[in-house]
């Protein structure tokens, strides 16, 4: 294992790798490489293990069990060398309420061993490419989320990481804020910063993944590109079909999918309407009339890596 | 500060490694937005208690001459009361801050995200509280000074008892704090804990005056120690041996305090 043979050598590389918190297994003996540049994304459900596999890339997190190196490097031995050369941004945003804007980048930099000089120019670069220059003498506590967020990522960014680990990054932000992260997420990919993120929002991952693993109950169902998962486990377009309730004798699930049946590879029906998986879904919706189906509304739309999604981790809630 | 450095850092025989100097220089930059404030309170304090119970309270404790030797009650009281604020002060920031910043802005695990380890994360914190309690005690010690309390001019050496003493409390309260989920259990402390050892520890009368079988109950508490040091050095009475054994002691609990915290730290934040 060479330093300068990036392509040999992935950035991340997890073989069985498990964590476990007493008896409860928390992940559960995973497999996955992220490759030096790649934009690899964990998606799931709220506890399937995303974030105790992110906390254990960052080496904050002893493994249980299995093998996972970063930069080649095993973290029980060599966990402040790998961190000095991560960018962290976790789900909770962690800032000093006690200190401004610029001073939380200021002392994050001398924790990476900067000089004052150097930390205090890469704070001011920095709140200025994440647009908060104007706040800089601010106190933290007043920003808004998006704000809070974006002040996140310049302080993973102060030591100049070559590799970003995000946590969540958008979660409870407003649209514009989102569109802000991932245009200047996008930017630090283009400058050759692996990103490593998890995430439950589809059109995130679909923005932002070269290559995703959806973890379900501590373990890798699916692996793959966007593309290729939305390929693989569903059809090219979803025929969604709404009934009125009551007055169409078709409400009753019995008559509808005798009705629907060989329609398509895959009906779902869920309380409000009925999924179609097809790879044409004009010629589904046709089929349906001809069959005598009066459905309130007809949908046809392209699948999503939320289709994806809900085939391999259900549509039961997760608490 | 040598013996609170020793092995902090997680090898053998460093003092303090650099990384938690940088905890520190967080702790100092948060400190320089309200330096003017400590100032201010760290003279008004102890002008005002030794005013009120030295010289108010003196005068009718010195009527009696009952203080061993003919003491004057203030110069009695003064260098307890410096070492009783440090500890106050000390007890104070290992208790709520920590919490803060482990459990409640969770500062702590962004540093952890950083070269930054636990230990680190200990060890920059004690040292702070070391400073805050060395600043407080010079503080105090020109009050003493300017008011004529102190009787030999060996009461300087009253500021680094204090500092012991002040870290004999923080090192395992910190420990302490590092097993809480909450601050529930801070109240506790301070009721049935910080506040009996500030009233019984020497500070306002000598222990001898406390009924026989509660006066072993002194000589353990840390407390006691850095009271009787300090008021032995400001009143130029010192006994070298006994001088020895209250530092020891000191360094004892607070040695203890740093191997519990050692554990505590690593427990709750590696996880």
């Amino acid at each position: 294992m060479t330093e300068n043979s990036p392509v040999a050598t992935p950035l991340i590389h997890a073989r069985g790798l498990t964590k476990r918190f007493g008896s409860f297994t928390a992940v559960d003996g995973v497999d996955f490489d992220v490759a030096q540049g790649e934009a690899f994304g964990f998606l799931g459900p709220n506890g399937a293990g995303k974030t105790s596999t992110m906390r254990m890339i960052g080496t904050v997190s002893p493994v249980t069990a299995g093998k996972l190196t970063v930069f080649g490097l095993d973290p029980a031995h060599h966990g402040a060398n790998i961190r000095a050369r991560l960018g962290v941004v976790p789900q909770a945003d962690t800032l000093d309420n006690e200190l401004s804007v610029l001073e939380n980048l200021l002392i994050y930099g001398r924790y990476f061993d900067l000089s004052w000089a150097e930390s205090r120019r890469r704070a001011k670069e920095l709140l200025d490419f994440v647009q908060l220059t104007e706040r800089s003498d601010d106190k933290v506590e007043p920003l808004s989320g998006g704000m809070k967020r974006r002040l996140v990522i310049a302080r993973s960014l102060i030591n100049e990481p070559s590799l970003l680990l995000l946590d969540e990054p958008t979660t409870g932000l407003d649209p514009q804020a989102r569109h802000l992260l991932w245009d200047r997420l996008y930017r630090l990919k283009q400058k050759g910063v692996t990103l490593c993120l998890t995430t439950h929002y589809m059109d995130e991952a679909e923005q932002l993944c070269d290559r995703l693993v959806v973890m379900d109950r501590a373990r890798i169902v699916a692996e793959g590109s966007p593309r290729q998962l939305i390929d693989r486990y569903v059809t090219r377009e979803v025929l969604e079909l709404r009934f009125r309730r009551g007055e169409d004798e078709t409400d009753d699930s019995a008559h509808l999918d005798g009705r629907l049946e060989g329609l398509a590879e895959r009906i779902e029906q869920l309380p409000d309407r009925v999924l179609v998986y097809t790879a044409d879904g004009e010629a589904a919706a046709a089929t349906a009339y001809e069959r005598g189906l009066r459905p309130a509304s007809v949908l046809v739309r392209r699948a999503t890596l939320e289709d994806v999604f809900l085939r391999l981790t259900g549509r039961s809630l997760v608490e | 500060m040598a013996v609170v450095g020793l092995r902090l850092a997680g090898r053998p025989g460093a003092i303090a490694s650099r990384r938690s100097l940088r905890v520190l220089e967080h702790d100092l930059l948060v400190f320089r937005r309200g330096w003017t404030n400590y100032i201010v309170a760290g003279l008004s304090q102890p002008f005002l208690y030794l005013v009120a119970i030295g010289i108010g309270l003196g005068l009718y404790v010195n009527r009696n001459g009952s203080l061993p030797g003919g003491v004057p009650y203030l110069d009695y009281i003064a260098p307890a009361l410096l070492v009783t604020q440090a500890m106050m002060a000390a007890a104070f920031e290992s208790a709520w801050p920590i919490m803060g910043k482990i459990e409640w802005d969770k500062t702590y695990h962004a540093a952890l995200n950083t070269p930054l380890g636990a230990l680190d994360l200990l060890a920059g914190d004690l040292m702070w509280i070391g400073f805050r309690a060395t600043l407080l005690s010079v503080l105090f010690l020109v009050v003493i000074v300017a008011l004529g309390a102190a009787a030999s001019p060996l009461v300087v050496f009253a500021v680094p008892v204090a500092v012991l003493t002040a870290l004999a409390f923080a090192a395992p309260i910190m420990a302490f704090t590092a097993t809480q989920n909450g601050d529930g259990g801070f109240n506790a402390l301070f009721r049935f804990g910080i506040t009996p050892l500030f009233l019984f520890s020497g500070t306002f009368f000598p222990i001898e005056k406390l009924p026989l079988f509660v006066q072993p109950l002194a000589w353990v508490t840390p407390l006691y120690h850095g009271v009787a040091a300090a008021r032995s050095l400001a009143l130029g009475q010192v006994e070298p041996i006994a001088l020895t054994v209250h530092i020891a002691a000191l360094a004892a609990v607070a040695a203890l305090g740093i191997a519990a915290g050692r554990v505590t730290f690593r427990r709750r934040l590696v996880v």
